[in-house]
Formats: C-alpha cells, structure tokens, sequence
C-alpha cells in the first residue's frame, strides 16, 4: 500500500481499541493484482453491473441510489440520487455521463488512489450509472499532470470491452457504451462541472452562467451529468449491498463511507476509508489512521475538506463550541456555521502542527486561487491578486495594522459575487484564517523582524490538547 | 507536422467525440504536440494543430495561454515542477526549491546554460500526503529530500549523454 507513509519518529498516538472501520471502496483494495480484470473479477468484480444490467430497471438503479443517501463525494455533498433525477430526457437527444477526475483541491489525492490502484471499481461504476442515467458515451475528464493514470484507465477499459462490458450490447443485454478518457492541462477551475464541459469542448475553462443546469444542458448542450470519481465508485458498493444496507452505514444524513486524503504534519499521510462515524479525533490519533502529528509535535490547526474549507485551531476541531466531540460527518464539521464550524468537502484533511505559520500558509492558499482564477469575474480575478499581495505583505514583515481588516474587506467583497464558487473557495481561507488567527496575524505586523526569525506557535489554540492527546505530555 | 503514427492518434483522438465536435480533441492533441516538438508550443505548432482540427488559431492560441501545461517559451530537456502549495510547504518545499536553485544555479521560472534543466514552482499536484513532490515529464518524483534530488540531477544528466 502505497499511503504507509513517512514515520519519522516513534508515534505518539492514541490506541482507540476501536474495531476497524468497514469498508466498502477499499474492501479488495490490499489484494494484490487488484488493479486488472482478471483478479477484479475473481473477487466479486462487475457483479454489481451484472445485477443492474439483468435484473434491474433504470429506475429501480436509480431507486436504490437515492435509498442509500449518497451524496457527491467531489466536495459539495449534493444528494447524487437528486442530482440523476433532474436529468432531461428529450426525445432524439444524446445524454452523456462525465466523470470529475480533475482532482484539484488541495489537500485532496483520493481518486488517483482508485484511479491507479483499483481502476475497474470505477469502470463499473461508470457502466451502473450510465445505464442509470441513459447515456451510451462516457468521457473520464482527468487532471494533465496525472499523466500516467490515463494509460492505466485505458487499459482497464480496454480489458473491459474484451470482456464485453463495454461496447455494442453489453453482456447481451442491448446496452451500449463507451468509456473515453480526457487529460485536462493545469487547471484547477476545470474541476468545476460547467468549467470541465467547457475544458471538455476543447475551449478555455470558463464556468458557465447557470441555470441552464448541465442536466438540461450541458456536454455539447446536450443532458449531462457529472460526478466525482469516488461517487461513482461508491455505486458499486450500494448495488452490492442495496440502498437501506448502505444508507445504514455511518450517521444521520452522512450514509456510508468517505474517502479521506490525510497529509500536513502527520505521522501516516494517505487516503483512508473511513465510515462517517468516527470522531475527528480518532482519526487523527488513532494508528489506523494518521497515527498522530509526526515528531511529537502538537496539532495546532487543521484544513478538514481541501484548501477552501475553513481553518479550524485545535480547540474547535475536536470538539464543537457546544463541547460535543467532533465527528467526521458532513453535519458535525458544519456545526457552528463558519463561526466555529468547517466543511467535509472533498475530504483532503491538511493537519498543521505547533511550527506552522497561519499567515505563510494562508499565503500559499491566497497565491494559488490568484493562479487558478478564470479571470472572467472582476471580484476574483482582481481580488484574489489583491489578498495575494497583502498577505504577501505581512508575511514579510511589511504589513499594517489597516491590512488585517483591508483583507477581510477584500474576502468578503469576492464571496458570493462570483459565477462559479472560486470566489467563495478563495475566500473562505482567507476569512477563517483571520476569525480564529488574528492575534498570530496581529503579531506579524507588530513584530516585523521577529517574525521573520521565528513562527508565532500555539498560543490558547492548543488549550485542549492536554484532554484531547494525552500522550503528548 | 506529425508523423504516420501521430496523426493516426489524432484521427483515433478525434474519433471520441460526435461529428463536427472535432475541436474537443484540442487540449489531447496540444498535449501529443508539445510531447512531439520540443517540450513547447511555438506559433507555427499552434497554427499546425488548428489546421489538423479545422478550427481558427486563435481558438488555439486561447487555450494554450490559459492551460498551464502548456508551454509558450522553449524549456529545458528536464523540467523540474516543485508544488508549493500548502500541504507541500508545510512538509518543506521551500527547502527543496531552495536547494535545487543552489544546485543548478538558477531562479525559479529559469533554464541552465546547457538546456538540460528548467526549475519551476508550481502550484497543488494532488500528491499531498507524499510531499514534497514534484513533477518530471510523465511522473512524479515524491517525499523529496536533498539527497533524493541529488540522484534525480544525476539520473538526468547520465540520461543526457
């Protein structure tokens, strides 16, 4: 397994004495040669395309799906059950089924796990959801610099078609399909769906002005739906297993499993599995996961969902403002709102320890959405340079006082007055990051030279350490 | 202008998409021309690809400018794309970046006298849990120490004679 990891000192972890988690993506993941047809197969491989294709109707796929409470794993969470049935279904007109390998959030690198490890386990979710959905063309719409998973996804598809799961009447069934892979060229926007379907169209990439919706019209203005890799995995395991098996599967409105990039300053970086009803303590303590902050450091923040979540200090990410244990549910990192609260987003969990710096760090998100802007949208394009040059600023020893609010200001004039949510994603850090920091900002601009010799460290934001690792004392 | 095999890709490339929706294949064969010509995208290879996709040049030279792969300027037979976004920094990409301007004696955004190297900074490559990381052609080169870039310097250079 690929995700073991630097263990640079001995862990300091915690042992949960929990029972391991259950998977459903990665159940088969540690077999070997699971990556090709052969041994996939063996091991209870295309059965859940099997099942669907010869003994269920669209609508009974469908069915299960919106039964299991599947929501897109891409990062917005939208019930992916819904989002199938708004599809339009003009007399004549092709559908397509496209699916968001881009893969571009920082913090987030999940799917190139299934992607390179476990490739058919997304082949044959792309099969179940066409048939699904009635599209007989699928486009793979992958990021360029993961240069060498198309080769690999070909070959997949490849060995699918030989054994007749893709093409001209499927395993005798009458369905059609191709599977078609496309590299993307650096460009974090186009993980955005109309952004891609622009991308997709050989044109820059644009986020489109919705409504109309890409189910209405999308891919050549014709009905498309688009989804994240791991959600259409994960329809595999609900066909396996059913809807209401799944749906029974982690907590409340977060059904089922995750799939969790870990990195930052952790002992076992890698993308974990996990059932949504563990605490984020667990997961970050235990040795199944994380096994605790690497060094024998202390946790002094963390980015939960991909760099456009808010930043959380150690204090409010283990336990809500209420003092409930944080879990790792889409409900429970949203409680408190972006007051107290972060998002699960597309699960890259960034993990910062004592020595990180929140304005340096800040800076790197700042400068990359100012990369990534589109550039149609005057409040992006100009604000996100702008946020880049202050934080920049400060975090040289050059800021003002004025620069802390200016940056607010700034933030706040870009969210929500944007097409597409780059505005917001560009935002969000930038505003957590002064909500929860702005002493460590503050100090920054009082101590110019100081700052620029050493970090701020922890401050109150380690206050809860002592109950939450105790092993760190 | 491509060879036999290549412009058989492109016809299969081209293949994938509906009829006249011919200019989808534009971003897959931007990438076949810069791995073809040189590691770049001059103006005559940009005008070629318009002409193989019967789309005007300008609706080449647009997306070429906005996609950050591709290339506009000549780069070196090595080109060392170091992340520094977030994840990779706080796991000490500066350090790295740092180092192989020490090493190669340029800036970043820079070519080494002989063309073998080019140094950029770039941002988020998805590989976050095994930062540092950077990106060499086709692959990534991962958990990057000094010693770790040592050996990849060398190994390119061995690869140059």
């Amino acid at each position: 397994m690929k995700n073991a990891g630097r263990t640079q000192t001995k862990s300091q972890s915690t042992n949960y004495n929990s029972k391991m988690g259950r998977k459903l993506l990665f159940d088969k993941a540690h077999i070997e040669n699971i990556r090709y047809y052969d041994v996939y197969r063996a091991n209870g491989g295309y059965g859940s395309a099997e099942k669907a294709l010869k003994s269920m109707t669209p609508d009974q796929v469908l069915d299960e799906v919106k039964k299991s409470g599947l929501r897109g794993r891409g990062g917005a969470g939208f019930p992916t059950g819904m989002k199938w049935s708004f599809i339009a279904k003009p007399e004549g007109v092709p559908r397509y089924l496209v699916c968001n390998a881009d893969e571009s959030e920082p913090g987030t690198f999940k799917d190139r796990y299934l992607m390179e490890f476990i490739p058919h386990l997304l082949i044959e979710g792309l099969i179940i959801s066409s048939y699904t959905l009635g599209c007989n063309t699928c486009y793979i719409y992958i990021r360029g610099e993961y240069a060498w998973i198309p080769d690999i996804l070909e070959e997949a598809i490849a060995d699918a078609k030989k054994n007749g799961w893709l093409g001209k009447n499927i395993q005798g069934t009458g369905f059609d399909l191709e599977i078609y892979v496309q590299r993307g060229a650096g460009a974090y926007i186009c993980g955005e769906e109309t952004a891609l379907i622009e991308s997709l169209e050989g044109k820059r990439g644009n986020p489109r002005i919705k409504p109309p919706f890409p189910a209405v019209k999308g891919l050549y203005d014709c009905p498309t739906v688009v989804n994240n890799v791991e959600t259409l995995a994960t329809v595999v395991p609900i066909l396996r297993i059913g809807g209401e098996e799944y749906a029974k599967y982690g907590t409340g409105k977060s059904t089922g499993t995750k799939l969790i990039s870990a990195c930052g300053n952790i002992n076992k970086p890698g993308v974990y599995e996990i059932e949504m009803n563990i605490s984020v303590e667990e997961f970050i303590y235990s040795d199944e996961y994380c096994g605790g902050i690497a060094n024998g450091k202390r946790l002094k923040a963390c980015i939960p969902g991909g760099s456009s979540v808010p930043i959380l200090p150690a204090n409010l990410l283990l336990k809500t403002a209420k003092g409930e244990p944080r879990m790792m549910t889409y409900e429970s990192l949203a409680d408190g709102g972006f007051a107290t609260g972060t998002m699960l987003g597309s699960g890259g969990f960034i993990v910062l320890d004592e020595d990180q710096c929140i304005v340096k760090n800040t800076l790197t998100f700042a400068r990359f959405y100012h990369h990534e802007s589109c550039g149609q949208c005057s409040p992006c394009r100009e604000g996100t340079g702008w946020m880049e040059r202050v934080l920049r600023n400060i975090d040289n020893g050059k800021g003002k006082m004025s620069d802390i609010d200016l940056l607010w200001d700034i933030q706040r004039k870009i969210e929500g007055n944007t097409i597409c949510p780059l505005g917001d994603a560009a935002a969000w850090p930038v505003a957590a990051a002064i909500r929860h920091f702005r002493d460590e900002f503050e100090w920054h601009v009082l101590h110019p030279e100081e700052a620029q010799q050493r970090n701020f460290g922890l401050a109150h934001y380690a206050d809860p350490l002592e109950i939450a690792a105790p092993a760190a004392v | 202008m491509f060879s036999e095999e290549k412009l058989n890709k492109v016809k299969e490339i081209i293949a994938r998409y509906p009829q006249g929706r011919q200019k989808s294949a534009l971003i897959p064969v931007l990438h076949l021309a810069q791995d073809e010509f040189g590691g770049w995208l001059s103006t005559e290879t940009m005008d070629y690809v318009a002409s193989l996709l019967q789309i005007k040049p300008i609706e080449v030279y647009e997306v070429a400018t906005f996609y950050s792969m591709f290339n506009l300027q000549p780069v070196g037979k090595h080109v060392f794309e170091v992340c520094q976004t977030g994840p990779c920094m706080l796991r000490g990409s500066d350090n790295i970046i740092d180092y192989i301007k020490k090493k190669l004696d340029i800036g970043v955004g820079e070519t080494t006298k002989d063309g073998l190297f080019t140094l950029k900074a770039v941002e988020c490559l998805g590989a976050c849990g095994y930062a540092p990381m950077m990106q060499l052609g086709k692959h990534y080169k991962e958990h990057l120490t000094p010693e770790k870039v040592d050996a990849i310097i060398e190994e390119c250079r061995a690869n140059a004679n």
